[in-house]
């Protein structure tokens, strides 16, 4: 191995990059060269060629700009009028949340202890707070990675507390969501194999089949994965009645919910479910291209549930001051940081920095705010439902009782969900999701998403750009 | 000598935000329902189930704007967050250049994950084009970006792991995986939660496990090793490329986890030592922060071989355009939704080109140098040792010491010694993952962000408070004394009886009036 010079000039990022430094740090350690620092590393495991990568851009100036010039190249959801949601939906975001979650204590570090975190661990407990009282549950883990992996461990904790080995979830489901729950249920050649079974839905109502469900209940049933609202946007009028069966069949009810509805719509604790499970995205966080998602996990707080949760989560505590709160993780042993491969399931990085924004969030909209807003999306995705379904050749599948999304069905204007939108795209309009491969049965449709963002104008210009597409 | 900061943290005494505000205040207005629609709609209740309407509101609390932004500056400014200095060993700190958050936030936040493809030109090609440095990096053929985290990447390593041993007729015989007791519990775990049965390799005289250890549990049972190298010790296993053929001989995978890559990017890469798949932090290695514990990006590289089982959608390019190609069998379908957390990857891009490849060479240097360097001073404090002494040989960018000296002189241990350390303005060390293999472990990762002022300030508090430990060993057992609060009670922690994740459970547990 060639000497390697101790060449190099500073580096804005690197501060112990200027070369006189170099100097010192080697001499003190009495070396005069950095390569020697590399003796462990044997010479046949060296590259085998030098790492060839495109050339550096120094200038933060070049960078902002090279970067730039390759994005712009996109198209937004703010530069066009978009009704695609799907479990990442466009909320407003409050510039406040943005913001909080753009300090630097909040945004780079890793962990501290107790005291020198305890402004984010009180954010942390705020957020679990807050959280609970939208659900209505009174034990919350810090976030998981998304909602179909908050489900995932859902079904896995339900597993556990029943000894059975299999989950009934909607037929409905997002097919992405259902890909993740079916990889956190290990198959039947593995041990703890879970058997994932569909339940199908109403075609007239789109809301979960109870005669399906009964057939399917049993005593292998460790749990019934119920959404509230559906993929599909359906409310479960039956939420109710479903977590009884699933009760009485000795099952755990999980339910996942959109927690922006919960204003409006009843709790899922209030209905039965015994595990809650759902999407922190809504609450205060940018699309993100996907990367605004987060998942939560929450239960009663019961110990038989406490004992089963992957995730870490914070309690008020106690310090060794006599009346002074703090905060502290709890049930650490069972993570698998605390027991490897005993623990429960795994936990690592996960969207801890969502779960400040969620906090600011829910704290700016407060109980009036929550009902506001899910009033205001019942009103503005129902009229959108009416406009849509006057169309010649639209129509709006499963009637009325949704919440923020809705089934747009194109079949009576002889073209494709994919035709549609690309003469969307022309007229700056990013049309619903495309649900003819997902959703086979319902045909060329569209999951179309009309949030508190949406004006009355705005669906006036969808309304008159699919009269034109479609005519 | 180093002079110590007269450091103290912001003390707000700020209450709990449901402890805050007034009846009828409000943080924010939703755009009003225009009265046309509201006509024409009429009563949002009556859209839907009566059943389903929520009969009382939820217990949150009312405040007005003002009011929540105060609140949460208070929080962060009672973090330390990083303010000072951080050598959080395994969690390689490094600047997080602020020009990626700007661009990141301006260009991706507004974007929805399903748009058509023609839309996300751009952000496709910030994703092909960090793949390509990826490869480059590691010498693996492709990646994906998907997982959430390193844990989450090794979880999709078991996910594949499972579906390429099914496509080959052996999932039913191949059900261990073989990793070492210095590997990151997550490793054990993931394999664990995939439901393979996990095999845990002791380390050895040399601080690694043998290669005939190795050759003792590797059977057609085996379906794959994963392992990180060097370990938390800054120890590098020089039989690796061996144990590489060892497990492949028996039919089984080998996964590199690089969380340890700061000790060793632009010396190595994981494909020319044989490894079939590996794993980058991106929040770690290259430049995106930590975020308290994500947002963060495991990226998942691998071969051709395992390239069928990745999970979709994939990105491609076409010579023209970039494409989204949803992944059909035997892809495992998916670890998590969407596309991954896609800001990261503009920030990891960029980290990358500001880099260059000069740059991320010499970044590992200056991070072995800077361990050694730190190795050499904390040596000389008293009570402070390292694991396996007798090896003589530079560690890489991490060192593993242990306090036992100290503990057993003043009964001060580890994490006394990082209670009094923030009193100083130091975030917390690292200690060492589960299980602790030397007593009262600490594990510093200087990195190459930190300048040698911070080093050796980080060194003097830490000679300053073992000073204190054997002078004044109270003032350490107590600490912190001027941070936000005392020291935790960690009496009652898992107590049911105690313990309360929300302040609800609290207000039962405790008492506490509704108010």
């Amino acid at each position: 191995m060639a000497t390697r010079m101790i060449s190099g000039e500073a580096h804005p990022y690197m501060a112990i990059s200027p070369p006189g430094v170099v100097d010192e740090m080697l001499a003190e350690i009495g070396l005069d060269d950095l390569e020697q620092l590399f003796e462990q590393i044997p010479e046949e495991h060296r590259l085998s060629r030098p790492i060839a990568l495109p050339p550096v851009i120094r200038a933060e100036a070049a960078l902002r700009r090279h970067l730039t010039e390759i994005l712009g190249r996109n198209a937004t959801c703010a530069e066009n009028l978009s009704f695609l949601g799907g479990g990442c939906w466009q909320h407003y975001v409050p510039a406040v949340c943005d913001e909080i979650v753009s300090r630097s204590e909040f945004l780079t570090p890793v962990w501290g202890t107790p005291a020198s975190d305890f402004g984010r661990n009180q954010a942390w407990f705020e957020y679990a707070s807050q959280l609970g009282e939208l659900v209505d549950m009174d034990f919350v883990g810090l976030p998981v990675y998304t909602w179909g992996c908050a489900a995932g461990n859902a079904a896995r904790m339900a597993a556990r507390l029943t000894g059975r080995d299999q989950l009934l979830v909607p037929a409905a489901i997002d097919p992405e969501r259902l890909a993740v729950i079916r990889n956190y249920c290990a198959p039947p050649e593995l041990r703890d194999h879970v058997e994932v079974i569909p339940v199908d839905y109403d075609p007239a109502t789109g809301r979960l089949d109870l005669a399906d469900l009964r057939e399917k209940l049993g005593e292998r049933t460790a749990a019934v994965y119920l959404e509230n609202p559906s993929y599909l946007g359906i409310v479960e009028a039956e939420a109710q009645e479903i977590a009884a069966l699933a009760r009485a069949a000795g099952a755990e009810t999980i339910a996942g919910v959109d927690p922006i509805s919960l204003g409006v719509l009843a709790p899922p604790g209030a209905w039965g479910a015994d595990i809650v499970v759902g999407t922190t995205q809504p609450l205060g966080v940018h699309m993100h291209c996907g990367g605004g998602a987060g998942g939560f996990i929450a239960t009663r707080d019961e110990e038989r549930y406490a004992r089963e949760y992957p995730t870490l989560q914070v309690s008020i505590c106690d310090t060794i001051e006599p009346g002074e709160r703090t905060f502290g993780v709890i049930l650490f042993e069972q993570t698998s940081y605390g027991a490897r491969e005993n623990g429960k399931d795994w936990t690592g990085n996960s969207v801890y920095l969502w779960a400040i924004a969620n906090a600011v969030y829910m704290a700016l909209m407060g109980p009036q705010g929550f009902r506001e807003i899910g009033r205001a999306i019942l009103q503005r995705s129902h009229h959108a439902a009416r406009r849509l379904d006057e169309i010649p050749g639209v129509s709006v599948r499963f009637g009325e009782g949704f919440f923020k999304e809705l089934v747009v069905d194109f079949a009576g204007t002889g073209r494709s969900v994919a035709q549609i939108d690309e003469a969307l795209r022309e007229r700056g309009i990013f049309g619903g999701k495309d649900l003819s491969t997902s959703h086979p049965e319902l045909g060329q449709s569209a999951l179309y998403c009309v949030t508190e963002a949406h004006s009355r104008a705005d669906v006036d210009r969808l309304v008159t750009a699919l009269e034109e597409v479609t005519r | 000598m180093t002079a110590l900061r007269r450091y103290h943290a912001a003390v707000w005494d700020e209450p709990l935000v449901m402890e805050l505000g007034r009846p009828g205040s409000r943080g924010l207005e939703i755009p009003s329902v225009e009265p046309e629609l509201e006509a024409e709609v009429g009563d949002p209740d009556a859209l839907v189930a009566p059943t389903m309407l929520r009969e009382s509101p939820p217990d949150l609390p009312e405040l007005s704007e003002p009011e929540v932004l105060r609140h949460y500056l208070h929080l962060s400014q009672e973090t330390l967050g990083m303010m000072g200095v951080s050598l959080f060993g395994t969690c390689t700190m490094k600047y997080n250049p602020r020009v990626n958050e700007s661009v990141a936030k301006q260009y991706v936040a507004e974007l929805h994950p399903h748009q058509s493809e023609e839309t996300l030109q751009g952000i496709l090609e910030v994703v092909s084009r960090l793949e390509e440095a990826l490869c480059e990096l590691s010498g693996m053929d492709r990646f994906v970006f998907q997982p959430g985290g390193g844990a989450d990447a090794a979880y999709l390593h078991a996910c594949i792991t499972r579906a390429y041993h099914a496509e080959r007729g052996e999932l039913a015989q191949r059900t261990e995986i073989v990793t070492s007791i210095q590997a990151h519990p997550c490793n054990a775990a993931t394999a664990a939660t995939a439901g393979f049965d996990v095999i845990t390799l002791p380390l050895e005289e040399n601080g690694y496990p043998s290669l005939a250890a190795l050759e003792a549990v590797v059977s057609e049972r085996t379906a794959s090793l994963v392992i990180n190298n060097p370990d938390d010790m800054g120890i590098y296993n020089p039989d690796i490329a061996r144990w590489v053929e060892v497990v492949h001989a028996a039919g089984g995978l080998c996964f590199y986890d690089h969380a340890n890559f700061n000790g060793v990017m632009g010396k190595i890469r994981a494909a020319e030592l044989g490894f079939d798949a590996c794993m980058f932090m991106l929040h770690k290695t290259f430049g995106a922060p930590k975020a308290g514990g994500g947002p963060a990006v495991g990226a998942y590289g691998c071969t051709e071989t395992l390239a069928p089982f990745l999970p979709g959608p994939v990105v491609s390019f076409d010579g023209e355009r970039y494409r989204l190609t949803e992944a059909e069998a035997p892809s495992v379908g998916r670890v998590r939704e969407f596309l991954g957390n896609v800001p990261e990857l503009v920030k990891a891009y960029a980290w990358v080109r500001a880099m260059g490849g000069e740059g991320i060479d010499r970044a590992s240097d200056l991070s072995v140098l800077a361990n050694n360097y730190m190795e050499k001073r904390l040596l000389e404090i008293r009570g402070v040792s390292k694991s396996h002494p007798h090896l003589t040989q530079k560690r890489l960018e991490m060192t593993r010491y242990s306090l036992e000296e100290l503990a057993r002189d003043t009964g001060v241990t580890a994490v006394d010694v990082q209670n009094r350390m923030v009193d100083f303005g130091v975030d917390a060390f690292w200690l060492s993952h589960e299980p602790w293999l030397v007593p009262e472990p600490f594990t510093p990762e200087a990195g190459e962000m930190w300048s040698k002022d911070d080093i050796d300030y980080w060194i003097a508090v830490l000679a300053q408070v073992v000073e204190e430990a054997y002078t004044e060993r109270e003032t350490v057992k107590r600490a912190p004394h001027r941070q936000v609060v005392h020291q935790l009670d960690p009496t009652g922690l898992d107590d049911p009886e105690r313990w309360a994740t929300t302040w609800r459970a609290y207000r039962r547990k405790r008492g506490v009036a509704t108010g």
